[in-house]
């Protein structure tokens, strides 16, 4: 990693888990451009020409690969916008790993918008990792506003972990998915806000075909000053099932708004939601307490546990 | 090494009137000693216990550990001073696994071997559990070993469970037995446990009654059954106490 900063190769091993260059494919983008690209087999990228970004083309029955495709940027004062599509063939069964960090130390905002749409083929399976994160002690704020498409082909199922855990100021994150018969959609979404922070999950999904679910869980923990706003809306429109929760712990002043929405429009659709908002519960500080934790300690456990 | 100095415990209620809970209970846990408290339910056993651990403050009274006031210490102090307890309603956590509590127990990083040393002695099978975590998938009785295996992790010298039993079928009940005695021999520490089981009250070096916030008597389980019956009879629970029809032998 010769071309990288110490602060990017930071930001790649917090996001990515990456310490060395992967051995399968990736494309990793550092301050707005491409900083290096791998390529496998069953694995192509390729850069976009209209506009920033790159197109992610997996073969049919591609078993077991994992691809990254992290972006790190420490120049403060800088906005990215890069469209990324990924076309997953069928049968496929593959884990992508994406992510943005951002070290700002100056004193302008740095924001990276990344606009992904998966074309999930029919049967095939993709988890799918994001992590979002912020250092650097600059005034200069640390914005994210990802966009993600998901359209599921029949019998596909996708899995997305959703992480943000330190440093992003602004942030608002949407995610719409289309499913079809037999689709499968599970999001598992962990945030933790604090200081000012401000951060806004929006989960749009519909299940248009026979058979098809959807599991969309939040959990969250907002500290301090912080805000967060999480809006899930299931659209049944077949035989389905679809389920929503939003789980925050809340401390010090933060605010949590929870909006889940459910529309209905096939009397076979079973859809619920769940969401609950409170502080840490006492009995629970408490037997930490008796383990000769102590309130802090317990209170770090707690929410470490809660966001794992 | 315990002692309990008239302890007192009123609570506020809602209407503003004061209710007495613990009404001046002066009690002394010599070393090395297995004692069970007993007694009708709403006696204020469980309360006592929670005084003992620090979770509530008495309004009068004082508590000395090993000849050290600890009345106004916290929970985490007495617990680091070697207290421990097993709560009769064990807490449930998302996120955290057993193998988690068991280290945070222990106050160590315990290999998966060790750590499921402490859970095939409450009789669980240990791999299917190390990786769950403490949330509500778990049963009643599960959770109630899991709180046990944590008291025994943690290994301090005066522990205290809260109707260990209470929810755990009757094959387990005879290890359960098996445990306190073990505990027993290799800790030599003090260990209270509140129970309505006859079999705990059978291993007990001293009974301690408590109803309506007193102790009312303590002694031998042989000098006690007639209270324990009487008592139970009060609070139109005898079918609790386990007490075959006719008294015991
Ligand atoms: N904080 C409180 N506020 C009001 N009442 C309380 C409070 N704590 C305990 N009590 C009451 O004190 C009494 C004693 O309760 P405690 O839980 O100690 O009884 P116990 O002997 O453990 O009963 P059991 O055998 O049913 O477990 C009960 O009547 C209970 O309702
Ligand atoms: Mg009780």
């Amino acid at each position: 990693m010769a071309e990288l900063t110490q602060a990017q190769k930071d930001l790649l091993e917090t996001i990515a888990g990456l310490t060395c260059m992967p051995g399968g494919a990736f494309n990793i983008r550092a301050n707005g451009g491409l900083a290096e690209r791998q390529v496998t087999e069953h694995i192509n990228i390729t850069s976009k020409e209209d506009k920033p970004g790159i197109d992610i083309h997996i073969a049919p029955e591609t078993k077991g690969e994992t691809c990254y495709i992290p972006v790190v940027m420490d120049e403060s004062g800088m906005t990215d916008i890069v469209y990324n599509d990924f076309f997953i063939g069928e049968g496929a069964d593959v884990t992508i790993v994406a992510g943005c960090g951002i070290h700002n130390c100056g004193g302008e905002d740095s924001q990276h918008d990344g606009i992904h749409r998966f074309f999930v083929g029919k049967g095939a399976h993709v988890k799918y990792v994001e992590n979002h994160y912020g250092s650097g002690d600059g005034l200069g704020k640390r914005i994210l506003n990802p966009v993600t498409e998901v359209y599921q082909d029949e019998d596909s199922s996708v899995e997305m972990e959703m992480v943000q855990i330190k440093g992003v100021d602004s942030t608002i994150r949407t995610t719409k998915s289309e499913l079809a018969k037999g689709a499968k959609l599970v999001v598992r979404e962990r945030l933790m806000t604090h200081g000012e922070q401000h951060a806004e999950s929006i989960y749009l999904t519909e299940l248009n075909g026979d058979g098809s679910s959807a599991d969309v869980v939040s959990r969250s923990v907002a500290r301090d000053n912080s805000y967060q706003k999480y809006t899930s809306r299931i659209v049944g429109k077949a035989e389905c099932s679809g389920h929503t929760e939003c789980d925050a712990i809340l401390m010090d002043n933060a605010r949590v708004l929870a909006v889940p929405e459910l529309d209905a429009a096939c009397l076979d659709a079973q859809l619920v939601h769940e969401a609950a908002i409170g502080k840490i519960a006492g009995d629970q500080l408490i037997k930490l307490m008796t383990l000769g934790l102590t309130p802090e300690e317990a209170e770090e456990q707690i929410i470490n546990g809660f966001l794992a | 090494m315990l002692e309990l100095k008239n302890i007192v415990f009123d609570v506020t209620e809602e209407d503003g009137s004061v209710k007495r809970i613990i009404d001046g209970v002066s009690l002394r846990l010599d070393e090395n000693k297995f004692y069970v408290v007993t007694g009708p339910n709403g006696g204020g056993k469980s309360t006592l216990a929670r005084i003992i651990m620090g979770i509530e403050k008495p309004t009068s009274g004082q508590i000395l550990l090993d000849g050290v006031d600890i009345t106004d210490k916290s929970i985490t102090e007495r617990a680091k001073m070697g207290i421990s307890f097993a709560l009769q309603q064990p807490v449930r956590f998302k996120g955290i696994k057993v193998h988690d509590l068991i280290n945070i127990a222990s106050g160590k990083d315990l290999g998966t071997v060790e750590a499921c040393e402490y859970l095939s002695a409450v009789g669980l099978c240990a791999r299917d559990y190390i990786d769950r975590e403490v949330n509500a998938s778990l049963s009643g009785g599960e959770l109630k070993r899991i709180e046990i295996a944590t008291v025994l992790a943690r290994g301090t010298k005066l522990s205290v469970f809260d109707e260990p039993e209470a929810g755990i079928d009757l094959w387990s009940f005879q290890n359960l037995i098996h445990i306190f005695e073990t505990m027993r021999e290799e800790i030599k520490g003090t260990i209270l446990i509140i129970s309505h089981q006859e079999r705990i009250l059978n291993i007990a070096d001293e009974i301690i009654m408590i109803a309506d916030g007193k102790i009312t008597k303590t002694g031998k389980k042989e000098d006690m059954m007639i209270d324990i019956i009487g008592a139970s009879l009060e609070g139109g629970i005898c079918s609790r106490m386990n007490i075959p029809e006719g008294g015991r032998n």
